[in-house]
């Protein structure tokens, strides 16, 4: 690292150009989205500027702050369910033998790498009404029904409902606790692989069990990565728009989408510009309390 | 410490675990694979196994809005890679390289389009094209794209340079070659490693973005996820499946050698 005084030729040749485009194509929209946010929006939808909160005192009126509310629930759910899955996926490989350990993060992050847009999609297939789950479940209540046939009480089984498990609010957290999985384990991985053994090993030698072990040193010691990589999942979920869009259904709409109604369908660009900026505002409170939760523990995350 | 099998630690050993991994894994594949697999599927009904048949890739080659809208992906990818490798390179070398005021504000403004939502990204592009009076279309996808890339260019070369020994830079000044020679013969040749993974990376990125082209396209600009999108919307066929395994591929094939050639080039350096 050398001071930018030392080459400022080549400091400014390096750094304007890049800084330059993304100041235009991304502050500068930012900024435009900022103030459209304090607009009035006209009755043809066109925005008119001025300066009031009444856009972000909409968004808590009651109709809007349940959607935000189901956002954050839906969030808190995907992150719980997200955890209770990647836990112990990250325990498992970070104590797999050191040949398996790379092929099974390569497992995990595999599906990360397709498409967002295709794994929602891929979704779509397992859990509609003539998916391949409910198609499972159809094979099996028929199997069930000829079984009991042979007692004679096939009627106990009665007709096969297929489920409804598209189209609401289960298909958006079973989507997104699919789509961000690996943003969890991955950080929670990283610690408990780096974290030193023999507490394990003395907290088995002086008698506590497994489970003891997993929840007074373990888990503890394991909390930086497991806050981080919660808090990842939670943001990334809290923020998502595909997810509804696809699996969701009226029950199922989230921040994001009421975001993408008010710039489609509503034309309402300045109440959504200002929901828009209350989704970042709370993004940048979330990774900065992660930020600082991770400096404080010292050591980079 | 001997790793033997009575190693109390050996938690991956234990049969509960491997359960759960077990089904976490038929979780995480079941429904790609399944989709991939009745691409193939000889049955228009797409739920139980009817036979091999390529009937559905022929139908996607054969759609021609789909290959337009793959066209457009192509071009919109291309001219991105390009830009962003270019732009995300001097950032990361400007970033890897000096001190100045400011930096740590200006570092989390660079890599902001990182950590931000897709979709405030996507309707702020929206709002700022709509006030600079700029059709959407082609143009203003790319554009975004672009600026999406650039810090994740940017961290990849960065990552790479944290490598590089910067006497090698001063020896050769000292030998008599001018800043540009120094970086020409010096530093370009072993930034390119990280050029070429930035590259593919940036090119996978703007090929599967979704969100933002969403937002940012306009009539006549359809790319290849937004064309997936509308037919997905539309119904569940095997055409889909065939289009979208064939965007799967792609981008493993892409990341895959990516990450190969990353490895690769960290390898001799440092561990």
């Amino acid at each position: 690292m050398e001071s930018w005084r030392n080459n400022r030729l080549v400091f400014a040749v390096l750094a304007l150009p890049p800084t330059a485009w993304l100041v235009i194509f991304f502050t500068v929209p930012l900024i435009i989205m900022w103030v459209y946010s304090f607009a009035e929006r006209g009755p043809q939808g066109q925005i008119e500027l001025a300066i009031n909160f009444a856009n972000y005192a909409r968004a808590i009126e009651w109709i809007h702050l349940g959607i935000i509310w189901k956002s954050i629930w839906i969030a808190a759910v995907t992150t719980l369910i997200t955890f209770l899955i990647g836990f112990p996926l990250a325990m498992g490989i970070a104590f797999a033998p050191a040949r398996w350990k790379n092929v099974l993060l390569l497992l995990v992050i595999l599906p990360f790498w397709t498409n967002l847009l295709i794994r929602t999609y891929a979704w779509i297939a397992v859990l509609r009404t003539r998916g391949f789950l409910n198609f499972g479940l159809e094979w099996a209540h028929e199997k069930l029904t000829i079984l009991f046939g042979f007692f004679g009480t096939a009627q106990v089984m009665g007709e096969f409902q297929p489920l409804e498990l598209l189209y609401n609010q289960k298909a958006v957290v079973i989507g997104l606790v699919y789509v961000y999985l690996p943003f969890l384990v991955l950080p929670i991985y990283a610690t408990i692989e780096k974290l030193d053994k023999s507490y394990l090993e003395a907290s088995l030698d002086l008698g506590a069990g497994h489970w003891r072990t997993l929840f007074s040193v373990t888990m503890p010691l394991a909390l930086p990565g497991i806050i981080s990589g919660c808090l990842l999942a939670f943001i990334l979920s809290m923020g998502t728009f595909l997810t509804p869009a696809l699996l969701g259904g009226t029950d199922s709409e989230m921040i994001g989408n009421l975001i993408a109604r008010q710039f489609s369908s509503s034309r309402d660009w300045p109440f959504g510009s200002a929901l828009s900026f209350l989704l970042l505002y709370l993004t940048f409170i979330i990774l900065w309390v992660r930020a600082s939760l991770a400096g404080r523990k010292a050591g980079p995350l | 410490m001997a790793k033997d099998r009575a190693n109390p630690l050996d938690y991956s050993r234990k049969t509960w675990m491997r359960l759960c991994m077990g089904f976490t894994f038929v979780f995480l594949y079941f429904p790609i694979v399944s989709l991939i697999a009745f691409s193939f599927n000889d049955s228009k009904r797409n739920i139980t196994w009817q036979g091999f048949t390529l009937r559905y890739y022929e139908q996607a080659f054969n759609n021609s809005q789909l290959h337009e809208a793959f066209l457009n992906s192509l071009i919109i990818a291309g001219i991105s890679t390009t830009v962003s490798t270019i732009l995300g390179a001097m950032l990361g070398l400007a970033l890897y390289r000096f001190r100045f005021p400011a930096q740590g504000p200006y570092e989390g403004l660079v890599h902001l389009p990182i950590v931000i939502p897709e979709i405030c990204m996507a309707v702020a592009m929206v709002a700022f094209f709509a006030t600079v009076n700029m059709p959407l279309g082609l143009t203003t996808i790319t554009v975004s794209h672009i600026a999406f890339s650039i810090p994740f260019v940017a961290v990849v070369i960065r990552a790479r340079m944290a490598g590089f020994d910067r006497s090698l830079e001063e020896a050769s000044r000292d030998l008599g070659a001018s800043q540009w020679q120094t970086f020409w013969n010096v530093t370009y040749p072993y930034m390119k490693p990280g050029l070429v993974a930035g590259a593919l990376l940036a090119f996978t990125l703007s090929l599967d973005d979704f969100v933002i082209t969403f937002f940012t396209s306009g009539p006549g600009s359809t790319t290849f996820p937004i064309k997936i999108y509308s037919m997905v919307r539309f119904s569940v066929t095997p055409e889909v499946n065939a289009a979208s395994t064939v965007l799967i591929v792609i981008t493993l094939a892409l990341t895959v050698a990516a990450l190969i050639i990353q490895s690769r080039s960290q390898g001799p350096t440092h561990a």
